[in-house]
């Protein structure tokens, strides 16, 4: 019998290797997820601007005056005036104030129609998800249907029924977005119903609302904040493009996409009065898209 | 201690490191195997003990992240290390083949089986479609699926888990290749189809001659198909010997736990239990400084062997290799575990 | 699987039924269509006299039940504005909105077929990190917006392209890319989360095993199982576009059936709106039915169920 001492590794004191605790995870996630972090802060200093909009517009975005209309921004040589940076539109208004407004105007559309078609998708999906069988039939019908509707036209279409103002084109949007809330809290509905725990608090006797909104809700929270970022963007965009159309708010309310409308004859000569609000739309965007995929990765792990 | 026979595959001084989230794991470390021309080596070890990354390391089929350092990875006296990835892909599926251990997900669900069959020979061998697929047919006849022919047209998902698993043997076998590594072909299969795999493919290995490197965690079908067996533990190689000396002489007190694990009729246990052994295979992570039995040999382990109770080692450890005879090796990761087997050893060798 | 695709169609039907049956009710609660048949400067007695003529008078089931019937034999009728048969102006411009989708489509697929699988091909590379960049920007661009800066950039600096019409395939670049560009996230992340899993799987180590070629491993045995999502996805895109062309065509000034709505909507010509609608819908039915029934082809497990 022989011994032979064979290869080992070299040697170290190793240090403790220590599990860290969810809560330090998920912060740790959270810092490094840099979509997430530069979605979510243009997206506060967007909401911000929109805020705070009467203390730092330095006009009023409704204050026409033709004699000082077409002013050129800083950059350029010619008629500029330091009052008005951003330059002046084709009546006069200061550029600046009306970009400033444009932001209430985006976000508050975007928030009312997410709310409006939140409640109406997260109701049919999760009544789907809970009862399914002929319910569940029923309401994958009413998805299909409202999928297969071209939403910018029937939107348009609603627009001339109902006359083109604010307050139309919320409704519209919200009554049409409501299809990926429906179908994401279907199928998240019907997972979490055969969950133990909920399964346990019907074999105690808890009524259908309250299992519904106690034990099944906060389950659907977070994949519902992702789902609201992605149609938040979607309704800015549409409202952009039917004001843009001339089928949305009407002047003069300042919003980017009638400002882009507006500025469209213009395009040749002026084409920044089509870049300034357009790179608005396309930051409000991005953050709100950065900041939801963000959203999703973060919540999607601490899940797993 | 090589065998007289020509040796087809050898590996000396194997490692595989892995960077995970608490820094390296040291999945496998410094083995060493060897599988003569119509031999059938069996690795044998728990879950997660390193066997399935030791084939996909000869393989080259490593996961990216996963770092593989060999002193020699030869087949047929060839090193794979030197070869490109080209010339690697060339011997894969020609010299040495693969069976996995899920039959259900192994065979690509969009194409049919003839399809999936023609392929390694069109690769590898200069045939035209005709003969090849005459090849194919053969091969499947010998495989036991007859008739093979309506099984041509076949999708994967119409075929049973036998089926499946038999036909990525005739795979495999296409080739005519010098090796073949069997990750726990038959784990994945009801018992009376593993039995029937098994002969198959000791009736086929006959046939063609052909080494295998035979990965499972079942003694049962070792003792069965085994010509010599590497007992693999926490990345190492604990015990490596003939079947008939691992079994009667188990030297390593790992491997005598393995022996009590295996169910035999009539023999239970003093307690009326089937022997177990307790804890889990522990994660080698960095530079690990337990000893890697460290807890799991408790006083419930009735066998005459005292458990080796170090969990800390000291800042320099050596590991040992003791050679029972020609052929049968012990590996002990401390000297603690060498003094606690020494009576088992004795033993053994005497 | 003939079951299964005659309920498909049958649901199908079902839909488009709803749906033209929610457009002619939303289209006759605007303003009276018999207004703008008469023209501002009619009589009261004129206009009553053109509500007799077209129906109006009667009830709004009674009417919607008899332009299907008509529209099920084919007859949309006439446009208020043109008074051209409905049918004959949109056959005459649907060819143009339809090659605008088919290079849209086939453009977004272009782009992001190779892009998501070298994406995913290595993860975290820099070539995934752009292409990641790409599809984040992509999204949040808005289309009209895009199509404007491409007509600023190209058309009017550059003058590389025309920006008005459709009389050469020149006048489709832009349009096409402005169309078809925003399908590129959705279908370059499909693709790319395809692949990923697609590559690490079971029959893709296989093939490894077997010694194919990384070609023959990405493209025959990986691309095919990957791509089947994506195909569906486009064929849902290509359902999109044709609403989305409404905004390009108008911007571009290509006289295709989007420009054609957008002009019906102006001047409240319902039946023309109340046809396009049906077809755009019509157009999504069918196309997710065909990626439906495409799926069970390529992936033979489909037909199973």
């Amino acid at each position: 019998m022989t011994i032979t001492p064979s290869l080992t590794r070299s040697q170290q004191t190793a240090e403790e290797i220590l599990e860290p605790t969810p809560m330090t995870k998920l912060r740790r996630r959270i810092f490094k997820n840099h979509s997430f972090l530069i979605g979510a802060l243009i997206l506060l200093v967007i909401i911000a601007i929109a805020v705070l909009a009467p203390f730092i517009a330095p006009h009023d975005p409704y204050d026409q005056d033709l004699a000082r209309r077409l002013m050129n921004p800083f950059w350029h040589d010619k008629k500029t005036d330091a009052l008005y940076a951003l330059g002046t539109d084709k009546v006069g208004r200061d550029y600046l104030s009306r970009l400033i407004y444009g932001a209430q105007i985006s976000l508050l559309i975007g928030f009312l129609t997410v709310l409006i078609s939140g409640i109406i998708g997260t109701a049919l999906g999760v009544i789907a998800g809970y009862f399914g069988g002929r319910v569940d039939m029923v309401v994958n019908f009413i998805i299909n249907t409202r999928l297969a509707m071209p939403v910018f036209l029937v939107a348009m279409a609603a627009v001339v029924a109902f006359g083109a103002s604010i307050h139309v084109v919320i409704m519209v949007l919200g009554l049409f977005l409501w299809d990926r809330f429906a179908v994401v809290m279907r199928s998240i509905t019907m997972q979490a119903r055969d969950l133990d725990y909920v399964t346990a608090a019907r074999a105690i006797g808890c009524s259908t609302p309250y299992i519904i909104i106690r034990e099944i809700f906060p389950n659907v929270l977070s994949s519902l904040t992702v789902v609201a970022t992605v149609e938040m963007a979607n309704a800015i965009l549409l409202e952009a493009a039917l004001s843009f159309l001339g089928f949305g708010v009407q002047a003069p309310t300042p919003s980017w996409g009638l400002m882009l409308n507006e500025g469209r004859e213009y395009m040749f000569f002026s084409p920044w009065l089509l870049a300034l609000p357009g790179t608005g739309l396309f930051l409000l965007v991005l953050s709100i898209n950065l900041f939801g995929d963000g959203l999703r990765d973060v919540t999607l792990e601490r899940e797993r | 201690m090589i065998d007289k026979k020509e040796v087809v595959l050898e590996v000396k001084n194997l490692s595989i490191d892995i960077p995970v989230s608490q820094g390296v794991l040291h999945a496998v470390e410094n083995i060493n195997l060897h599988v003569g021309r119509g031999e059938i080596l069996c690795v044998v070890g728990e879950s997660g003990c390193g066997k399935s990354l030791t084939s996909l390391a000869i393989m080259g089929l490593l996961p990216k992240n996963a770092q593989r350092t060999a002193e020699r990875l030869e087949l047929n006296k060839k090193d794979l290390q030197e070869l490109t990835e080209r010339q690697l892909a060339d011997i894969r599926g020609n010299r040495m083949a693969m069976i996995f251990q899920e039959p259900m997900t192994s065979l690509n669900p969009s194409f049919t089986i003839e399809n999936q069959l023609l392929e390694p020979l069109l690769r590898h061998k200069e045939l035209s479609k005709a003969d090849a697929r005459n090849q194919v047919i053969e091969m499947l006849e010998l495989v036991g699926i007859k008739p093979a022919e309506p099984r041509l047209r076949q999708y994967p998902h119409q075929l049973s888990g036998g089926l499946r698993q038999r036909v990525m043997i005739a795979m495999s076998l296409l080739c005519n290749p010098d090796l073949i590594i069997a990750d726990e072909p038959t784990t994945a299969l009801d018992v009376t189809i593993q039995a029937q795999i098994l002969e198959l493919m000791m009736s086929l290995q006959e046939k063609f001659n052909t080494g295998i490197l035979f990965i499972t965690h079942d003694m049962g079908v070792v003792a069965n198909i085994a010509d010599r067996v590497a007992v693999m533990y926490a990345g190492q190689i604990v015990e490596e010997g003939p079947v008939s000396e691992i079994f009667n002489n188990p030297a390593h007190p790992y491997t005598r736990g393995l022996m009590g694990c295996i169910p035999v009729p009539g023999k239970v246990g003093q307690d009326n239990h089937l022997g177990t052994i307790p804890g889990m295979v522990p994660s080698v992570v960095n530079d690990f400084k337990s000893c890697r039995f460290g807890g799991r040999w408790d006083e419930n382990y009735k066998e005459n062997f005292k458990p080796c109770r170090l969990t800390e080692m000291p800042n320099s450890r050596r590991s040992y290799e003791v050679n029972l005879n020609e052929k049968h090796l012990v590996h002990f990761c401390c000297d603690e575990c060498l003094h606690l087997s020494e009576h088992s050893l004795l033993e053994g060798s005497g | 699987m003939v079951a299964y695709t005659l309920k498909r169609v049958v649901v199908a039907f079902l839909i488009l039924l709803v749906v033209s049956g929610l457009t002619f009710s939303l289209s006759h609660l605007s303003a009276d269509p018999a207004l703008t048949i008469a023209g501002e400067q009619a009589s009261d007695e004129d206009i009553e006299a053109v509500r007799k003529l077209y129906g109006f008078d009667r009830p709004v089931v009674e009417q919607y039940v008899n332009w299907l019937s008509r529209a099920l034999q084919g007859d949309f009728g006439k446009s208020y504005h043109y008074k051209a048969p409905v049918v004959e102006m949109i056959s005459g411009r649907i060819g143009t909105t339809m090659t605008l989708g088919f290079l849209a489509i086939a453009f977004a697929l272009v782009v992001s077929i190779p892009l998501g699988t070298l994406a995913a091909m290595r993860p975290n590379s820099l070539i995934d990190r752009f292409a990641l960049l790409l599809a984040v920007f992509g999204q949040a661009l808005p289309t009209f917006w895009f199509a404007l800066m491409m007509i600023i950039v190209f058309g009017v600096w550059f003058r590389w392209l025309p920006i008005s019409g459709n009389t050469s395939w020149a006048h489709f670049v832009m349009p096409t890319i402005a169309l078809g560009y925003y399908a590129t996230p959705a279908l370059m992340r499909l693709t790319r989360a395809g692949m990923i899993e697609v590559l690490s799987s079971d029959y893709i180590r296989t093939a490894k095993a077997k010694g194919l070629l990384p070609i023959s491993v990405l493209f025959k045995h990986a691309l095919r199982n990957a791509i089947i999502p994506v195909v569906a996805l486009a064929a849902v895109w290509f359902g999109f576009m044709l609403g989305g062309s409404i905004v390009i065509e108008t911007i571009f000034n290509l006289k295709g059936i989007g420009w054609l709505s957008y002009d019906a909507l102006l001047r409240s010509d319902l039946p023309v709106v109340q046809a396009i609608v049906l077809i755009f819908a019509s157009f999504y039915v069918i196309l997710t039915l065909l990626a439906d029934l495409l799926n069970a082809y390529l992936d033979p497990r489909i037909s199973v169920r």
